[in-house]
């Protein structure tokens, strides 16, 4: 599937077959969720982190069902078309934003997402002690959807960001790898 | 309520000055790692970007996201705190703290863009239409589907949401009955309440009729101090 039809798929989706519900809404409730981290973890931000991590993955795992469908998207043919997908419809269909994919390496098994956009940042300035810049990754928790959704269509991915405009950096920059298909035959998370 | 009481609850009522509130929602305790005075960092900002404070407050007020975000989010919400509570007082309790978290900053939000037309409430009435009208608007697009005052007790109202859609795609597993999620709605209710100086407590209940399985009531308790000041303004 080429990247305008992705779009125009992503769009369509998005205009007739969801549910919406105030963004604000939603943008509070994931601060609320990231401070209520912090706060349990007594600022150790990079537990933090990976509580995100993992509280994404389990939605990803849900959320895919929920993606394929609403969307009827079918196979895609290879890694590229993935990513796209997963930018013009995955991200458009929940978040209403449609990062831009690029930075490809040469074997196309990496990719970067720029995001333009961020819903789940509005409103969102990282504390100021002197940590937080250097070690948070607010909105983490989309790297867990990334890869608990991909691990449910045989794919295994690495996904972090590299940047974000909360921490100074120019760019909200996330780098999703793929690590491997994983095998037909091995049902997720038992290998 | 008694103030002694009141002071074991997180729900401490209204003081001027924040800082004596030791249990209140608001205070976010001090982070352990924090480093001491040694920090007077600055926060850096992106070179090419606004930052939030030349954004427009405006511009998410009518966006929309995906309900299934939002249930996703408030289903993860709800399963962490489950692993750190102990039974469901509790795990209402932790629902209600996070919203209230997030009445606060909508409170601010919304009278801000009420703008000159903002107005200071006095009644329990009026304050009551607010959460009702506007607040519910703000978030539900819709205003809450009831509002009683009770028949037995002076200090206590209730507000009726026949269908919360927090609790649209929660399950309530059998021994858990007691629960409900709606907590959530209630802690944003008691943070807007606790604002504009009508200190109380805010707690879901749930009513199911047979037309409406999902009917809850926010029994909402005002302080003494709220009840006597009405009284004074007759």
């Amino acid at each position: 599937m080429s990247a305008t039809k992705a779009a125009r798929v992503g769009e369509d989706v998005w205009k007739t077959r969801i549910d919406k519900v105030n963004a604000e809404l939603v943008t509070l409730t994931y601060g609320s969720i990231v401070a209520q981290l912090c706060r349990d973890f007594e600022g150790d931000y990079l537990e933090v982190n990976k509580q995100l991590e993992k509280m994404g993955y389990n939605i990803g795992l849900r959320l895919i069902e929920d993606f394929l469908a609403k969307t009827n998207m079918g196979k895609c043919a290879n890694f590229r078309e993935t990513a796209e997908t997963i930018a013009k419809v995955g991200f458009k269909v929940f978040l209403n934003i449609t990062p831009t994919v690029t930075n490809w390496t040469t074997d196309n098994k990496q990719f970067s997402l720029i995001f333009e956009e961020n819903p789940l940042a509005d409103f969102v300035e990282l504390p100021d002690d002197g940590r937080a810049q250097n070690e948070l990754w607010y909105s983490n928790m989309l790297c867990g959807v990334l890869r608990g959704a991909l691990e449910m269509v045989q794919m295994q991915v690495d996904a972090h960001f590299v940047g974000d405009i909360l921490r100074g950096n120019e760019v909200t920059e996330m780098r999703v790898t793929l690590v491997r298909i994983i095998d037909d035959e091995l049902p997720p998370g038992e290998d | 309520m008694q103030r002694g009481d009141s002071l074991n609850s997180p729900f401490v009522p209204f003081s001027p000055n924040p800082s004596i509130q030791q249990g209140t929602p608001t205070s976010t305790p001090p982070l352990k790692h924090t480093l001491s005075s040694s920090t007077s960092s600055n926060l850096r900002y992106s070179s090419s970007r606004k930052s939030i404070y030349d954004r427009h407050l405006n511009r998410s007020q009518r966006s929309e996201l995906s309900k299934a975000s939002f249930a996703f989010l408030f289903g993860e919400m709800v399963q962490y705190a489950q692993k750190r509570v102990n039974g469901i007082a509790d795990l209402e309790k932790k629902l209600n703290l996070h919203g209230y978290s997030i009445g606060q900053r909508l409170l601010e939000l919304l009278l801000w863009r009420e703008g000159r037309s903002a107005k200071r409430e006095t009644r329990i009435l009026g304050i009551l239409q607010f959460i009702t009208t506007t607040v519910y608007r703000s978030i539900f697009n819709k205003p809450a589907d009831g509002l009683e005052k009770s028949r037995d007790n002076e200090d206590e109202y209730m507000l009726i949401d026949n269908d919360p859609m927090v609790n649209s795609y929660i399950s309530v597993p059998k021994e858990m009955s007691q629960l409900n999620c709606a907590a959530f709605v209630a802690g944003i209710i008691e943070a807007v309440l606790d604002g504009c100086l009508f200190p109380g407590r805010v707690t879901a209940h749930s009513v199911p009729t047979e037309q409406l399985p999902a009917k809850t009531v926010f029994l909402i308790k005002f302080d003494e101090a709220v009840i006597e000041r009405e009284s004074v303004l007759g």
